[in-house]
């Protein structure tokens, strides 16, 4: 009896948190059920994780913009525009790929420090500053690519991260057919988890520290230990982890970390909480306006670098709409436009959920035009939920 | 018959913990010019929100009369039909509107399809701006004429609405002595033409000059209504009857802790803010020496919180002159960081607008102005925040269910400890409290004070702002009087009165 009332009481207290992966597994049954399995293929999935990447990176990014109160819509086109530089410096100028990569980063870095200039030097609204950037890269785009329409990316190496997928362990006959390394990882990362989780509960409890129920937390982690295993066993069916799951996973957990665990982190939360409390904290508040549009313009640049490896190729109209699909998915995660409040991995899951109806509504031959408005009510939905959950919490 | 255009009868006002409003009256003769006056709090602006509907019939307790008629207002549109106008401090223009458009804002000249006459209502605006003597362009838009101007025009939109009582809060505060001299020259006259005016003052001069009656209140009482014309308004009588509190016991008994190196001097600092296009601070000079508290005795609006942001890094961006030596060295702060660096330390008198962030946690909240100290290459050591937040939150008596819990849902003295503890917390050899008791209850005020006797104690100086004189008086060394931007005076503690202060900070 009291597990139950345990869990009733976990879920309610956490229900913001928790509602987006209940949310994201009743679109993954809903349309596992409507498409008779085909969604839940190793296949289909595959190809919505490697199709939700280009937008998660950005997502991560625009997270942190909006936590201190601001926006950038200037990063789709940027992303095809320096998805376009990437393509002529291997075609054109024949860069190898190791200087092309961070070459294209670093410009990212300075194309989000451009626009972060008016914001943070002139106090114009970053709404106006990054507009300004999205004709300005859509502009760029059109004239780099305006002498060859599409550039073809001949480059193996560059197409393999949009593409490719982690190489297996060769030699060992158990379970044929599947990819053993990518099951490997998932184990190791269920294990390191249960381990992370134990030792904080550990010194938490020396602490004094409030900790959820025992039989509550052993079923936290048979979940969380489910759903990995789950998806790496659904991966490990086709060809395994791609490179993009990678890339995101790594992104993610770096900016994770980043946000929850450092100084910098604090502060960025700090502003966005209060900006001028934190000012008179001693936070840089400008410095670190800089450093957030720096960080979405690298993360920029590496959604263009997805993009453009996964189509093999740079087009006129990479990088259309990637802005708002970005903003929506930290949105749909639980990022708040008040600032202040957002996880990184929230947008991650908000990614995944927007990714995953395009997905699933393509396979069941939904029209294209009722893809958009069922989106958007999604979207519409979400913040209800957040805002209602926010005041309920008080 | 009756001649008061207003009364109103033991009204009574709670705020959570507070009786901000205790069985006043107060009442109004028709075509009198009615000053009130009181400290800080002592409910003079509460009394005008429950008047004009701000506070709607209910939520006090007691009546009002107007004209002999009880009213009910259930909220501001409702005292604006009955004719009442008010006034506030921070002008309610729209500052890129014209001149008429402000005028006749929310009750436009309009045909029963909503298309508005702009020619009538050019019309009416040049009428009453006759009436308010203001020689403007009706088409010029008011963020283009000065604050003295802007104020003729909410005077003239008052008369636009047919007002018959007006009530104007603290209006000469920052206007030039000819604009004031105009302004009263025009309530005399509006006088005349039958508008009751009710002027809330600060300035005790103009009280005694232009008003008919005098309104005293205090605490949330009334103390005294005096009669201007039977020669029952002076000064003294004004400022006796406004701090004639008895200063109770609530303040913790102290040695004199004040050493006689001085670690902080200020020479000749001067503050423009370009925002408001004025000078905030004129030529401040004043000492701290290690282990005394100094009081920064004045009214609100006086320069005393712009003063410790001038000193403070200046994060408001006023154009600040002067010099600043901190243990006799010159320092310049561009940044609150810098400040932070020297030794400063500022809680804020606003801890809700810029000392907390209520959505943080008490331990984030404590640790953000230091978290240096608690990290390592960056990462911030979690484990160690806990610790030293639990120790702040028994040192300082934080009462939450948790050091997690969001500041939001604290109560404003244990929020205000968070205020404290953060600042402590940088270590700081020189603390700026600004306003450090405002609106907590008595127990915490001999919490805060504890804290601070404590600091001093251990080598600390303190420089606390405070608008209330007993407060200054009962844990200050020194005081300062800050007036108009100016230092008008100092004194040891030991010299001071109410009174005197009070002089000091009314001129």
């Amino acid at each position: 009896m009291s597990f139950f009332t345990d869990l009733k009481n976990i879920t309610k207290k956490n229900i913001r948190e928790y509602g987006m992966y209940i949310a994201l597994v009743a679109i993954f049954v809903f349309f596992t059920i409507a498409t008779n399995g085909i969604f839940i293929s190793s296949r289909n999935i595959s190809n919505l994780l490697n199709q939700t990447g280009y937008i998660a990176v950005l997502a991560v990014g625009m997270t942190l913009v909006i936590v201190i109160r601001h926006i950038d819509l200037s990063v789709g086109y940027l992303a095809g525009f320096l998805g376009a530089i990437a393509a002529i410096g291997m075609v054109q100028w024949n860069l190898p790929v190791y200087i092309v990569i961070p070459m294209v980063l670093g410009l990212g870095i300075i194309a989000g420090l451009i626009t972060a200039f008016p914001v943070a030097q002139l106090g114009i609204p970053a709404f106006v500053a990054s507009l300004a950037g999205w004709l300005i890269y859509r502009g760029l785009l059109l004239l780099v690519t305006l002498k060859t329409g599409t550039i073809i990316i001949p480059n193996d190496a560059y197409n393999a991260i949009g593409n490719g997928f982690i190489p297996d362990i060769t030699g060992i006959n158990f379970l044929p057919g599947m990819h053993k390394l990518t099951l490997l990882i998932g184990l190791a990362a269920v294990i390191l988890n249960i381990i992370g989780e134990f030792r904080n509960r550990k010194s938490k409890i020396a602490y004094n520290f409030e900790v959820i129920p025992m039989n509550m937390f052993i079923m936290k982690l048979v979940m969380f230990s489910a759903i990995i295993l789950g998806i790496t066993w659904v991966l490990a069916g086709y060809n395994g982890m791609s490179w993009t799951v990678v890339i995101m996973l790594l992104v993610v957990a770096v900016y994770h970390y980043i946000s929850t665990k450092t100084v910098l982190g604090r502060y960025i939360y700090a502003i966005g909480g209060n900006p001028e409390a934190a000012e008179l904290s001693g936070i840089d508040v400008k410095k670190l306006t800089y450093v957030v549009f720096g960080s979405m313009g690298m993360m920029a640049a590496l959604s263009g670098i997805l993009f453009s490896s996964r189509l093999q190729s740079a087009t006129t109209t990479a990088g259309q709409l990637f802005e708002m699909d970005a903003i929506a998915a930290a949105y749909v995660g639980g990022v708040s436009a008040a600032g202040g409040v957002g996880k990184v991995t929230g947008s991650l899951i908000g990614a995944l959920v927007m990714t995953s109806l395009s997905s699933g509504m393509n396979l069941m031959g939904i029209d294209i035009s009722s893809q958009y408005i069922v989106r958007g009510m999604v979207l519409l939905l979400a913040v209800i939920f957040d805002v209602a959950t926010r005041r309920a919490s008080k | 018959m009756n001649d008061n255009i207003l009364e109103m009868k033991f009204i009574t006002k709670e705020f959570p913990g507070v009786k901000a409003l205790d069985n006043v009256s107060f009442s109004v003769k028709r075509g009198e010019i009615h000053c009130l006056v009181g400290e800080n709090g002592a409910g003079k602006s509460t009394l005008m929100k429950v008047l004009s509907g701000v506070y709607p019939y209910g939520e006090y307790t007691g009546e009002i009369y107007l004209n002999g008629v009880e009213q009910k207002f259930s909220g501001i549109s409702d005292s604006k039909k009955a004719g009442i106008a008010i006034i506030y401090q921070e002008l309610a223009l729209i500052p890129e509107m014209s001149v008429y458009e402000n005028i006749f804002l929310g009750h436009e000249i309009a045909n029963d399809g909503g298309i508005v006459n702009w020619n009538e209502t050019i019309k009416q605006s040049n009428e009453m701006l006759e009436k308010v003597r203001l020689n403007v362009n009706p088409a010029t838009k008011v963020k283009d004429l000065g604050v003295g101007k802007q104020q003729l025009i909410e005077i003239a939109k008052a008369l636009s609405q047919d007002v018959k009582l007006l009530i104007l809060d603290e209006p000469t505060s920052s206007l030039n002595e000819d604009d004031c001299e105009n302004l009263f020259e025009l309530l005399r006259d509006l006088k005349k033409h039958g508008v009751t005016s009710i002027l809330i003052s600060h300035k005790l001069k103009e009280v005694i000059s232009v008003g008919d009656t005098v309104t005293v209140l205090r605490d949330g009482r009334t103390i005294s209504t005096l009669d201007a014309h039977k020669g029952e308004v002076t000064e003294n009588i004004l400022i006796k009857h406004m701090v004639g509190r008895e200063i109770n016991n609530i303040y913790p008994p102290r040695e004199k802790t004040a050493h006689n190196d001085v670690v902080l001097e200020v020479k000749n600092l001067t503050a423009y803010n370009p925002r408001i296009g004025r000078e905030v601070l004129k030529d401040i000079n004043f000492t701290i020496k290690k282990g005394e508290i100094v009081g920064f005795a004045g009214l609100v609006g006086s320069g005393r919180t712009e003063l410790a942001l001038s000193m403070f890094g200046n994060p408001v961006g006023y154009v600040v002159k002067g010099e600043i030596f901190i243990d006799g060295k010159r320092r310049t702060f561009n940044h609150p960081r810098q400040a932070i660096k020297s030794g400063l330390a500022y809680v804020t008198e606003d801890r809700k607008g810029n000392g907390l962030i209520l959505i943080q946690d008490v331990k984030q909240n404590i640790t953000l102005a230091n978290l240096d100290r608690i990290s390592k290459r960056g990462v911030v050591n979690d484990n160690r925040e806990y610790t030293i937040a639990t120790d702040y939150r028994k040192d300082l008596d934080i009462r939450t269910p948790s050091i997690e819990q969001k500041v939001l849902n604290l109560s404003g003295g244990n929020q205000q400890k968070v205020s404290v503890a953060k600042w402590l917390f940088v270590n700081p050899e020189i603390l700026i409290l600004d306003e450090p008791t405002r609106g907590i209850d008595v127990g915490a005020k001999y919490e805060i004070y504890t804290i601070m006797n404590r600091l001093v104690e251990e080598g600390k100086s303190i420089i606390m702002i405070s608008s209330e004189l007993p407060e200054i008086l009962g844990m200050s060394d020194r005081i300062y009087v800050v007036s108009s931007g100016r230092i008008s005076g100092e004194m040891p503690v030991e010299e001071a009165t109410q009174e005197k202060i009070m002089h000091m900070a009314t001129n």
